[in-house]
């Protein structure tokens, strides 16, 4: 990452053994009392690129391309547009009425439903919703799957209403998640048994920072097929999952931080 | 009771106090997520003007939130001096904004009349301040503490040094705290967001910053912020700890959700002041606030997210905290929308939190979907610091790799401190001269390659690993 370049200032750095241990913008060096220019401008392409993150247009057609031929279908949820999207959060978890019809025409018996949200950064989605999915199939080939849905200006709990109007005993979402200055494009999944609108966030489990970086889709690919057999045979997921025996869950997710 | 004002040819109703609270609020994304604020300008400054003519001492007989209902609120009502509040007892909430800006209300009287005051009062004048009133108002008001070090003195700036890291790595963390230690940061606390909160990591970090503070005799303390549960459990096995930390909100059902009460808030205090490792005076406390918090535990009541905010302050209140700090622009864009809103909530809960007497300290900061960026957070901190904050938070570069946000950069403090002529606290100010890391101005400039606190700070052995 350039931020961990040294300053220009000196030849020798004196951070350069404490730099392996922390992705943290340490001695960048000063201007007078200011970010050197090099280090402003790492920091404002990388706040740029977050935010092109949040902002962006996912590519549901490039998408459900990709997922061929596992059926799917693009819904929308009540949130009209981005700046309606992220002021209120109520509107991204409901399913825009116009659209429900045509999932519960799609109503069967199904031991899993997939969800796509967008989240809070499109370009998570982008990259990694399709190879995920196609790492997921690999693992459970006897599963009864529901067409895959792609939703836009949706958060987690849009996959409430979906899996119940679908008849899914288990949703998983997919979505971006709230992207950092270091990492834009964090893909996360959230794994609910018996959805139904009003589920709490307790009833859910999450595996958390997928992407280049963090865990594999082989990883948490791994782990979701680990949870969803545990909830299958507990016949519930949340808080009372024991995800200790899990195989990777990601950096530790905050109770006060909500990464969708 | 209804409220009622003509505006225009239209007559405002509003049902109740709490509305009538709502409506007065500058416009912001929670209230309007609630469904509680003004639909229209004028509606909004309706209720403004009615709520400028209501008897300050309406909030000592109407409660927003019913006393049999709500702990927070029995504090509050319980806790309240008639005979401070007696100088403004008379007043309207527009007749306090007036005197509050008068040239009466000094630093002595504000400091005399902050137990008078309860967090309703507060909140609803402070409706009725323009940002530059709630920064003159701040300004005026004097709120020290002290446990290794004292805060809050006039002409002084003081800043929480966060050295946060993902994965709680010791050698990350010494790396982030060594760096901002060289900008003279830490005077209010090197306090860490852990990673996990389990009672061994947090002993363990608690020990490997009670080292590093003895190691370079630094006059500071220092505090892990995990669940104030933690905490205990930490003490009861002899853990270095100098502060508890908790997050709070302004009522029993928010604070539940965080996994509190007032009871076991006491019970830490009291475990904390008893170990009495504070040097130059007892603070123990640490609290940390934010605008939305109530809303987001669905434990709002129907009250608007500002007057929450300043009811999380009675809590506060009562623990004689070290220090407290409202996290302004963290709890993201659905309650605080963009840099206008931000920078208005970030003066409000400074100057609410002053004149209720805590030493207030603000997180500037804001997430990457919030409509904000560095350039805000330049203007919030020069406004906070000329309104006499107490302390600010700053992190490596401004970016908080652990929590996935931007707070201030160590820079930032430094300066500021040099632009506005504002000192660290005494007793740290002391130890930078003692570093070398000061020039005979005072100032904390830029330390060459032959820094004798470059080489003895980074020095690698003795570092944690």
């Amino acid at each position: 990452m350039s931020a961990l370049k040294p300053p220009p200032s000196g030849p020798v750095d004196p951070f350069a053994g404490l730099r392996v241990a922390t992705r943290a913008r340490i001695g960048l060096g000063r201007s007078g009392d200011a970010l050197p220019t090099t280090a402003l401008l790492d920091f404002q392409s990388a706040h740029g690129r977050a935010r092109d993150a949040v902002h962006g247009v996912v590519d549901y057609p490039r998408i459900a391309e990709l997922l061929r031929p596992l059926p799917s279908l693009v819904l929308r949820s009540r949130a009209p547009d981005r700046a309606s999207y992220l002021r209120r959060p109520d509107w991204g978890r409901r399913l825009h009425a116009d659209d429900l019809p045509a999932l519960s025409a799609l109503h069967g018996d199904y031991d899993l439903a997939l969800v796509v949200a967008d989240g809070l950064s499109a370009a998570a989605v982008n990259a990694h919703a399709a190879p995920l999915i196609a790492a997921l199939l690999e693992r459970i080939p006897n599963w009864k799957l529901a067409p895959v849905v792609l939703a836009r200006q949706a958060r987690v709990a849009l996959g409430d209403e979906v899996g119940e109007a679908l008849g899914a005993r288990l949703v998983a979402v997919l979505v971006g998640e709230r992207p950092g200055l270091s990492i834009a494009d964090s893909l996360g999944i959230y794994l609910t048994w018996a959805p139904r609108l009003g589920r709490a966030d307790s009833e859910r489990n999450c595996i958390s920072n997928i992407h280049a970086d963090g865990l594999s889709y082989a990883q948490a690919a791994d782990t979701l097929v680990w949870l969803m057999a545990e909830a299958r045979q507990r016949r519930l997921t949340g808080v009372e999952l024991k995800v200790d025996a899990a195989p990777a869950l990601g950096e530790p997710a905050r109770n006060d931080l909500c990464l969708e | 009771m209804a409220y009622h004002h003509d505006l225009g040819v239209q007559r405002h109703r509003y049902d109740d106090l709490k509305t009538l609270l709502a409506c007065a609020s500058p416009r912001r994304s929670g209230d309007e997520l609630a469904g509680l604020a003004a639909d229209s300008d004028e509606r909004r400054m309706a209720a403004r003007y009615a709520l400028a003519e209501l008897p300050l001492r309406t909030f000592l007989t109407e409660a927003l939130i019913p006393y049999e209902d709500d702990e927070v609120t029995r504090l509050i009502v319980d806790r309240h001096e008639a005979a401070a509040f007696a100088p403004v007892a008379h007043l309207t909430v527009g007749g306090f904004r007036d005197w509050l800006l008068s040239y009466e209300a000094t630093t002595e009287a504000l400091s005399a009349l902050a137990p008078g005051l309860t967090p309703e009062m507060v909140a609803a004048v402070s409706k009725l301040m323009r940002n530059q009133d709630l920064i003159a108002v701040a300004a005026k008001c004097r709120v020290v503490t002290a446990f290794r070090s004292t805060l809050g003195l006039p002409g002084r700036l003081a800043c929480r040094l966060q050295p946060n890291h993902p994965t709680d790595d010791p050698l990350g963390i010494a790396a982030s705290t060594l760096d901002g230690l060289l900008f003279g940061a830490g005077d209010a606390v090197i306090g860490l967001n852990p990673a996990t909160d389990s009672v061994p990591d947090c002993i363990r970090l608690l020990e490997m910053f009670d080292a590093l503070r003895q190691r370079f005799e630094i006059p500071t303390q220092s505090c892990v912020l995990a669940h104030v549960t933690t905490s205990l459990r930490a003490m009861e096995r002899g853990a270095p700890l100098d502060l508890v930390f908790q997050s709070i909100a302004g009522s029993e059902g928010a604070n539940r959700g965080f996994g509190i009460d007032l009871a076991l808030l006491r019970e830490a205090h009291a475990a904390a002041l008893s170990l009495k490792r504070g040097t130059v005076g007892e603070h123990c406390m640490y609290f940390e606030t934010g605008q939305g918090s109530a809303l987001s535990a669905n434990a709002h009541h129907g009250v608007d997210q500002q007057t929450m905010e300043v009811r999380a302050y009675a809590v506060a209140r009562e623990f004689k905290p070290l220090l407290v700090n409202t996290v302004v622009g963290f709890i993201g864009p659905e309650y605080l929308y963009d840099a206008k809103q931000i920078i208005r909530a970030g003066l409000e809960d400074h100057c609410c939190g002053k004149l209720l007497g805590l030493p207030m300290g603000v997180d500037v900061c804001y997430t990457n979907h919030a409509e904000a960026d560095q350039d805000d957070m330049d203007t919030l901190l020069v406004l906070l610091a000329t309104a006499g904050v107490n302390f600010v938070i700053a992190v490596p570069g401004a970016d908080d790799v652990m929590l996935s946000y931007q707070s201030l950069s160590y820079h930032d403090v430094v300066a500021t401190r040099h632009l506005m002529r504002l000192r660290p606290a005494p007793e740290f100010e002391a130890w930078l001269a003692r570093m070398g890391l000061l020039d005979e101005r005072g100032r904390l400039p830029p330390p060459g390659a032959d820094s004798r606190a470059l080489r003895q700070l980074l020095a690698l052995e003795g570092l944690p690993r």
